[in-house]
């Protein structure tokens, strides 16, 4: 589904990633963990078209999409959510969502401006739609709230609910769970978990152990900007060279 | 219960019926030009609007497509004969192209640098209207534009050209208002509030940014082609760094991202110095003191201020009715 070769990644003299290699498989739900300053955020904005890698390459379903801008790869399918929470502030929860279905609809200035028919149609479309990806998410009832306005908590869920809106293959999250209390993070897992059951990949950086353990199929270990380990949750957990980095042993 | 989008027609078409029967009340030829300059204001400031209200990019050019669309008439009708009403749109693509071809390098800078761009762009198109004598006329401007006429109904009175300055400026209205509603609305709001989120989503930033650049220059210049025809003289200082300026304070005072807003804006920094000449030496201090107030106690502008006060006035009207039951 999504293969990583060999990416390099360096920020003047400081390697952040090095020769780091990596596949998800189709319709699983993938961890990546590590000690702070591993290089995960920096994988995933490479991934996602946010920074150019100084090596290497990333493919999607066999496709090349090394070096393609964010924009074409929400087009292609693949999204990510942000640690820290990117929403549209000034505009209502619904309205959030609603961007979500940019790719899935196409009126054009003209056809905005003079509400020709078929725009109207298509607005309706966004409207239903988009308010059927906040009751997947569970936060349909504050739709018309300012997102600005949002407990943490729920502008985790939104920010969720707006990638779910471009239909995507595969969702990449960047650590989903931070800054929110443990029942908020029982309820992502469930929210998680209905993903994957859509289909779709899930990716995510994730410090959480419980959560990451509880949902991930697979785990991929970064330390200082190398890949230290993959496998099952068990597999990881109980090699020495992941037990070392985290616990900082020789 | 009245749905939020047929509330917005009501509100349309009382604001379009009022400003249509304004004429009735307001006979006066004085009143009426300010009235027509106001129209214009409102068209420029809905424009520049759509760029700084709801995509969030600065343009302190804006009078350049100001000028490009009035010079373009001035000089087609009247150097080249050609019927006036092909020249608006002529003109007006015209600008839409330089706005086009402008703004993909310059709409790749953000903030100080775009409003330093945009700034050196106006002043480019300042000088060439001052330089190029032979065919603007320089600074000494062009005159005997001829005024728009539909069959035998000549432009030239100030009722007339109120009425067709005011019927293309609500048009502009309510096309804007569709547009920042839709999904192309949303767009641009997001690329305002998050450009990286916004991409991520699908949204080609920048080229959004250019496609509502060239629309904004688009509506500008045509409001240039009506300013040049209904005031058959134009000269370079209209269009001048002042008067871009002074549009970015029409949509400041009257509130980012609100059509209306525009529309209040414009009409309060076109009649503030008609009514300040009575303090004569003194007027330009305290129309600066004016809009400092304005902006310390409105921040959101005058339309957000408006709003606060009505919702004011509802919750006190509401806790004296509890009170009395």
């Amino acid at each position: 589904m999504l293969k990583v070769n060999n990416i390099t990644k360096t920020f003047g003299g400081l390697t952040a990633l090095e020769d780091v290699s990596l596949s998800v498989c189709r319709g699983s739900i993938t961890g990546i963990i590590g000690p702070n300053g591993a290089g995960k955020t920096t994988l995933f904005n490479i991934i996602t078209g946010l920074y150019t890698q100084s090596a290497g390459e990333v493919f999607l379903e066999g496709k090349n999409i090394s070096y393609f801008p964010p924009e074409t790869l929400a087009g292609l399918g693949l999204v990510r959510t942000f640690q820290n929470v990117e929403l549209f502030g000034q505009m209502t929860v619904w309205e959030n969502v609603m961007v979500g279905l940019h790719t899935k609809s196409r009126s054009g200035f003209f056809s905005c401006a003079f509400k020709l028919p078929r725009q109207i149609r298509e607005e309706k479309f966004i409207r239903e739609k988009s308010m059927h990806w906040l009751d997947f998410t569970g936060i349909a009832d504050i739709a018309r709230m300012r997102a600005d306005n949002l407990p943490f908590g729920k502008s985790r869920l939104l920010e969720i609910s707006r990638a779910l809106a471009l239909e995507p293959r595969i969702v990449l999250m960047d650590e989903p769970a931070a800054g929110l209390n443990s029942r908020e993070t029982l309820q992502l897992a469930a929210v998680i978990r209905r993903i994957k059951e859509l289909g779709i990949t899930v990716v995510l950086v994730e410090h959480d152990m419980d959560l990451v353990m509880d949902i991930c199929e697979v785990i991929i270990v970064l330390n200082l900007g190398k890949k230290l380990a993959q496998g099952t949750p068990r597999e990881v957990q109980e090699n020495p060279e992941v037990i070392a980095a985290y616990l900082g042993e020789d | 219960m009245i749905t939020e989008e047929k509330r917005q027609i009501f509100i349309f078409l009382i604001f379009a019926l009022a400003l249509l029967a304004a004429p009735v009340f307001f006979r006066e030829s004085y009143l009426l030009t300010v009235l027509v300059f106001i129209g214009i204001h409102t068209m420029l400031a809905v424009a520049l609007n759509l760029l700084m209200g709801y995509a969030g990019q600065i343009s302190l050019g804006h009078a350049a497509f100001f000028g490009l669309g009035a010079y373009l008439s001035g000089i087609l009708t009247t150097r080249f004969g050609l019927d006036p009403w092909l020249v608006i749109i002529l003109a007006a693509l015209c600008a839409a192209v330089v706005a086009f071809v402008i703004g993909f390098p310059i709409l790749k800078l953000k903030g100080h640098y775009l409003a330093m761009a945009t700034l050196g762009f106006g002043i480019i198109i300042y000088i060439v209207f001052n330089e190029t004598v032979d065919w603007t006329g320089g600074p000494s401007g062009l005159s005997s534009i001829p005024s728009l006429q539909i069959g035998t109904i000549i432009f030239d009175s100030d009722l007339y050209n109120y009425y067709l300055v005011w019927i293309i400026t609500l048009c502009v209205m309510l096309l804007s208002i569709n547009l920042s509603q839709s999904r192309i609305g949303r767009a641009l709001r997001a690329v305002h509030d998050s450009e990286v989120a916004a991409r991520v989503m699908g949204i080609n930033a920048w080229f959004l940014k250019v496609q509502i650049f060239t629309v904004s220059a688009f509506i500008s210049a045509v409001a240039g082609s009506l300013y040049a025809h209904a005031l058959t003289f134009i000269s370079p200082a209209s269009f001048g760094f002042n008067f871009s300026v002074e549009l970015v304070t029409m949509v400041v005072v009257g509130g980012l991202g609100s059509i209306y807003g525009s529309f209040l804006g414009a009409a309060i920094l076109t009649v503030l110095p008609e009514f300040l000449r009575v303090f004569e030496d003194f007027d330009v201090v305290i129309y600066g003191l004016l809009l400092i107030i304005m902006n310390m106690f409105m921040p959101g502008g005058l339309i957000s201020g408006l709003e606060m006060l009505a919702q004011k006035v509802v919750l006190k009207i509401k806790k004296k009715r509890h009170a009395d039951a």
